[in-house]
């Protein structure tokens, strides 16, 4: 709430000075191309659609002749598809079930980290999941699927049962089972949700600071503002090299956590 | 950057500038969705199908070899042991026939050392019977020979006409015969004349 409050203060700022630093804000993040209000074509969806038709191109071209014995396009593929199959989705669900919902993190992991990306590569420059609509729409379905399958494979009370590990003390149970029902239902999606958008955002405003205050510095300040606004520019660059890490993090984070929630609601025991 | 130039055109787009940021703008909620949607398909139908296709393709080639390899061994094996099995074979079978071969000299030699020893006897023994013979002819003849002899040399010392009285009294004979049983005594030759007279 706090960084929305600011905003309105940074308007005003540049609005009424117009000579003071108006710092960046998450008013920033709308950035629409075509028409206005919540329909508009904005940024983020150009890049989003970029990404799927290139990830597509990519992906389909490499694998369409899929030889044993591999290409380089192939091999990078493959390397790529083998930490999601492999790496992620074997890990956590299990050899026995696991290759029903590979496509699924395959393709989770491939569009979260190529737009994630795109938050330091140039001329896309701007974290897609930076804006909430993206990170929501992949948490329903995430959020959907394993509800689903919990349900499909336990029924509805086992699958609420499931949510209680067996062996706990009867007076114990309605309080696991209201937490963990919480956790299910509320706790998981949100977070899940929240924990890459807010650090797509904070992470992308932070370069946005860094290089628009560097700018200004450069530009408008005084001999002593221009020799800080050096060290800026450089921790903007050794920020941007950090962000990129972030970012690959968040996206494999996000894959891992789904395929860890459809391992849950198919487990035996909870 | 961006954020300098569009702030002061901000405002007929404020409504949603200023949203709260976690509230999402339906139009980048439904493009999410859709979008993801369309990849996921293109995932699922086309680039899932054709690695996992590989990777068992792969796993079979790989299976595959080791099999082949396998069975190339196990060719291999029974091939050696064969030969092996042969060689054990016609090495006792060289070893049967060396033995066999001494046998049939050994037995050839003893029927030969036989056969000459045989031969040997024969040979001494016709010998022996041919000289025997010749000894009996020579004897025979011998016997004639010194008969005519020293009745000759009787004639002539005795006179010329003993020849036809020796002949018709055996005196010859004999004489011989007992010059052959040692009877003889000798004599003196003027002793003969008057014995016989």
């Amino acid at each position: 709430m706090s960084i929305t409050m600011l905003a309105p203060t940074g308007v005003l700022l540049a609005s009424g000075g117009g000579e003071g630093f108006e710092p960046p804000g998450p008013q920033d993040f709308w950035q629409p191309l075509i028409g206005s209000g919540t329909w508009a074509f904005t940024r983020p969806m150009l890049l989003w659609i970029i990404s799927v038709v290139a990830l597509s191109w990519w992906f389909i071209a490499t694998t369409r002749k899929a030889a044993i014995v591999p290409g380089k396009g192939q091999f990078l593929t493959e390397m790529f598809y083998n930490t999601t199959r492999n790496g992620i989705a074997r890990d956590m669900i299990g050899s026995k079930e696991f290759l029903k919902y590979v496509p699924f993190l395959f393709s989770l992991f491939a569009i979260l980290l190529v737009n994630n990306l795109f938050g330091v590569i140039p001329p896309f420059q701007f974290p897609t999941i930076s804006r909430i609509g993206f990170p929501i729409a992949l948490t329903a379905i995430v959020y959907v699927i394993y509800h689903y399958i919990g349900i499909k494979k336990h029924g509805l009370r086992g699958y609420f049962g499931s949510f209680v590990p067996s062996g706990l003390p009867a007076w114990i149970v309605p309080m696991v089972l209201v937490l963990e029902t919480f956790s299910f239902f509320v706790t998981r999606p949100l977070t899940l949700a929240m924990r890459i958008f807010g650090n797509m955002l904070a992470g992308h405003m932070l370069l946005l600071v860094f290089i628009t205050g560097g700018e200004y510095m450069l530009l408008h300040g005084g001999i002593g503002l221009k020799v800080i606004s050096v060290p800026t520019f450089l921790l903007a660059f050794i920020m941007t090299v950090f962000e990129a890490l972030i970012e690959v993090v968040q996206a494999y984070i996000f894959t891992l956590l789904a395929a860890s929630y459809i391992a849950t609601s198919l487990a035996d025991e909870h | 950057m961006h954020a300098l130039a569009s702030v002061p055109a901000l405002a007929p787009a404020s409504d949603m500038a200023n949203a709260s940021p976690i509230l999402p703008a339906w139009g980048e909620l439904i493009v999410g969705f859709v979008f993801f949607g369309i990849f996921y398909w293109a995932v699922k139908k086309y680039v899932v199908p054709n690695l996992e296709k590989a990777y068992a393709d792969r796993t079979a080639a790989i299976e595959g070899g080791m099999h082949k390899a396998e069975e190339a061994q196990q060719e291999a094996q029974a091939a050696l042991e064969q030969y092996q099995a042969q060689l054990a074979e016609a090495r006792s079978e060289a070893a049967r026939i060396r033995e066999e071969a001494r046998e049939q000299g050994a037995n050839i030699l003893t029927e030969m050392r036989a056969q000459a020893q045989t031969e040997a006897t024969r040979i001494t023994e016709s010998a022996k019977k041919q000289i025997e013979a010749e000894r009996q002819q020579a004897i025979v003849s011998l016997r004639g020979e010194v008969g005519r002899i020293s009745t000759d040399l009787a004639s002539r010392i005795v006179g010329e006409s003993l020849h036809d009285e020796a002949r018709q009294k055996g005196i010859v004979d004999r004489f011989l015969a007992e010059l052959e049983s040692g009877d003889v005594k000798p004599e003196a030759v003027g002793a003969v004349p008057a014995e016989e007279s």
